[in-house]
């Protein structure tokens, strides 16, 4: 059995507020392998982004992170020191954000900010670094490498902002890639480019990512496994071909009704909802955080909720198959 | 172009809006069609889908329907009357807006209730009682408790927040309602509960939506007719069925491809574009699309393509074109 390059377990977020504790994130787990990826899906404010920041080490100070376990290929991410995040940050594991508007510093040159991680990190001269710039420019599908680098970044749009992003991350050739919404500020024509480029490179330099995206679609095509986010907590997990084709969870139902599908749902038809809000996270969170949104609800799922395995696919609910059978036989 | 049953609420002829851009600091001006000779009619009750990457000129298109930009040539007609000819207040009764992000749409020192009674208030209709009738009545019809008048925007989640702005636009009764991205800031089950409210709406009131989005699911959903928009131009333009079953045009097929549905083991599919959108400053000559087109020949390259009918809408394309050369390799 091969070894997880990532291995989470029991990661809690929390965050002190006026009134109390905002529990962020509570207690998941996850194992990501080299060449895998990982796709987090959930909501705003389901705490997919801060789960993203606290493996990196990048959270605030005043958000307080436990977990029983967080290791990268063998690092102890927990009790890493500062220098020890700085080491592997950009080198070995590496982000990418959602806005690529913003998340580029706008005084100095793309090549500045394309070398500055290699220089840092590895012993090569500046030539060498401006050339692997230039090639992973080329790679990602910037037609005159070469001239961009001397280029800021408000001279370039969108998608190509992005794809410098990217060209970043991959300086160093990490073995773990976090991509934060990396496509969702982009046209359709360029989020499928930069998908398939991902994927690809990916697959070349047998890097790890996890995804994190609200797309469903994008998960569905670009996910080995799938992590479903709701409140705080993984409620459902699984490979994306089951996690797809047998959803268990209510939420992740829910999620899949309220996207029209072309070819499925019917066009001008009325699309299905989920009612009601996310409940708040201040305080203690007792039983299922879907409970007060969930058509299946029971007092029973003010309790302690069982996770319910079979092989890979996990989830958690108080009923056996997510009442996924009795929903399947009514829609017959 | 093509002859409509019903007649048209809304119609353009030849509508064209040039900017002069200049290019660095002692650059000379020179012209950008951001719209370019478009003509599209739409009748009353139809929801016409506008899509197409950023920068092909959609938000412009929308402005200039909105009285917000004058036509640099052409007409658009309301009920046949030409909106040159009509004042701003006439034209805000009949056309309103509702914009993508709901967070900065509107003003957060304002209360719900001041927002939402504006544009009675504006155009001198009736008395503060008159007002707060009004605006109970709108926001029970979007959806909202009558409670949240004295709410501020800060308050209210995104869903919230946009079904405000629907009621701010709803208000003064409109007979065309422009849509600019109105969901894509929002998440899925929240988006799925203002498209549901946007169809509502449109039979309740017999409402004549443009909507515009870059979401071609969403559009096949919710659109009755579609136009597809490349470098100022409707390349196609057909009926919902017509342009998602059958499109005609290479960019439109492009577009269809590049769709992420929820369906695992898929992949990511290659869309053959190439990476660049073209600067509009300096279109390719000939059809504007035939840099990208995976069937462009010589042809393409010197003449544009001219609007060809078709039994749906019509399409500009040569492959498309009965009396031009290239109407035999149609079916590659």
């Amino acid at each position: 059995m091969e070894k997880p390059l990532l291995s989470v377990q029991n990661l809690t977020l929390n965050i002190p507020v006026g009134g109390g504790t905002l529990r962020a994130v509570r207690g998941i787990d996850f194992d990501l392998k080299r060449g895998e990826t990982l796709c987090i899906v959930g909501e705003s404010g389901s705490g997919k982004s801060l789960t993203s920041l606290a493996l990196m080490g990048l959270l605030g100070k005043n958000i307080q992170r436990t977990a029983d376990r967080m290791e990268f290929d063998g690092t102890d991410l927990l009790h890493a020191g500062a220098g020890t995040m700085r080491s592997l940050r950009g080198a070995r594991m590496s982000m990418i954000f959602q806005e690529p508007m913003t998340s580029l510093n706008p005084a100095y040159t793309i090549g500045d900010q394309l070398t500055e991680a290699l220089l840092l990190h590895k012993s090569v001269g500046r030539e060498a670094a401006r050339a692997r710039a230039v090639e992973l420019l080329e790679k990602v599908g910037i037609t005159g490498a070469a001239n961009r680098l001397g280029q800021y970044p408000h001279q370039l749009s969108g998608g190509l902002r992005q794809r410098v992003m990217i060209a970043m991350a991959l300086m160093c050739e990490p073995e773990l890639i976090i991509a934060d919404e990396p496509t969702t500020a982009l046209d359709v024509t360029i989020q499928a480019q930069i998908l398939r480029l991902l994927y690809d490179l990916g697959r070349e330099m047998n890097m790890a990512m996890i995804l994190i995206t609200h797309d469903l679609g994008v998960v569905a095509r670009v996910a080995d496994k799938v992590a479903v986010m709701y409140a705080g907590e993984l409620v459902e997990t699984g490979p994306a071909r089951d996690v797809f084709n047998t959803p268990s969870h209510p939420y992740t139902r829910g999620l899949l009704r309220c996207i029209p599908q072309p070819g499925k749902t019917e066009r001008g038809s009325t699309l299905g909802t989920i009612p009601g809000i996310v409940p708040s996270l201040i305080g203690d969170v007792e039983g299922c955080a879907f409970r007060t949104r969930c058509p299946y609800a029971e007092d029973a799922c003010r309790a302690a909720i069982p996770l319910r395995e079979d092989g890979t696919h996990a989830f958690r609910c108080i009923h056996p198959d997510g009442k996924r059978h009795a929903e399947e036989e009514a829609l017959a | 172009m093509t002859s409509q049953q019903s007649p048209a609420i809304l119609e353009l002829r030849g509508v064209t809006k040039t900017y002069n851009v200049k290019q660095g600091l002692f650059g000379t001006a020179r012209p950008l069609k951001a719209v370019n000779d478009v003509s599209l009619s739409l009748p009353r009750g139809e929801v016409l889908g506008l899509v197409g990457e950023s920068g092909c000129g959609k938000s412009t298109l929308a402005k200039i329907l909105l009285g917000l930009e004058a036509p640099t040539s052409g007409q658009v007609l309301v009920d046949g009357e030409e909106i040159k000819a009509q004042d701003r207040m006439t034209l805000a009764r009949r056309i309103q807006p509702i914009f993508q992000d709901p967070y900065s749409s509107l003003n957060p020192r304002k209360s719900i209730f001041d927002i939402v009674s504006l544009p009675l208030r504006v155009h001198g209709i009736g008395d503060h009682s008159h007002w707060d009738a009004e605006v109970r009545k709108i926001l029970d019809i979007v959806g909202l408790p009558a409670r949240v008048m004295n709410t501020f925007p800060n308050q209210m989640s995104g869903g919230q927040r946009q079904r405000v702005a629907i009621a701010r636009a709803l208000i003064m009764k409109p007979e065309i309602v422009i849509c600019d991205e109105p969901t894509s800031a929002l998440d899925v089950s929240v988006q799925s509960q203002i498209l549901n409210l946007l169809g509502d709406l449109r039979r309740e009131f017999g409402l004549t939506y443009l909507f515009i989005s870059h979401d071609l699911a969403v559009v096949e959903h919710l659109a009755t007719r579609v136009a597809v928009m490349y470098l100022g131009r409707i390349v196609e333009e057909a009926d919902v069925a017509g342009l998602f079953d059958e499109a005609a045009h290479p960019y439109t097929q492009a577009l269809l491809k590049s769709v992420l549905t929820p369906e695992p083991g898929l992949g990511v599919p290659d869309t053959q574009l190439g990476m660049a959108y073209p600067n509009p400053i300096d279109p390719p000559s000939g059809c504007h699309f035939h840099p990208r087109c995976p069937f462009a020949t010589d042809l393409c390259k010197t003449r544009p393509p001219r609007p060809v009918g078709t039994s749906v809408g019509h399409v500009e394309c040569h492959l498309h074109d009965p009396d031009g050369p290239m109407f035999d390799r149609r079916a590659a």
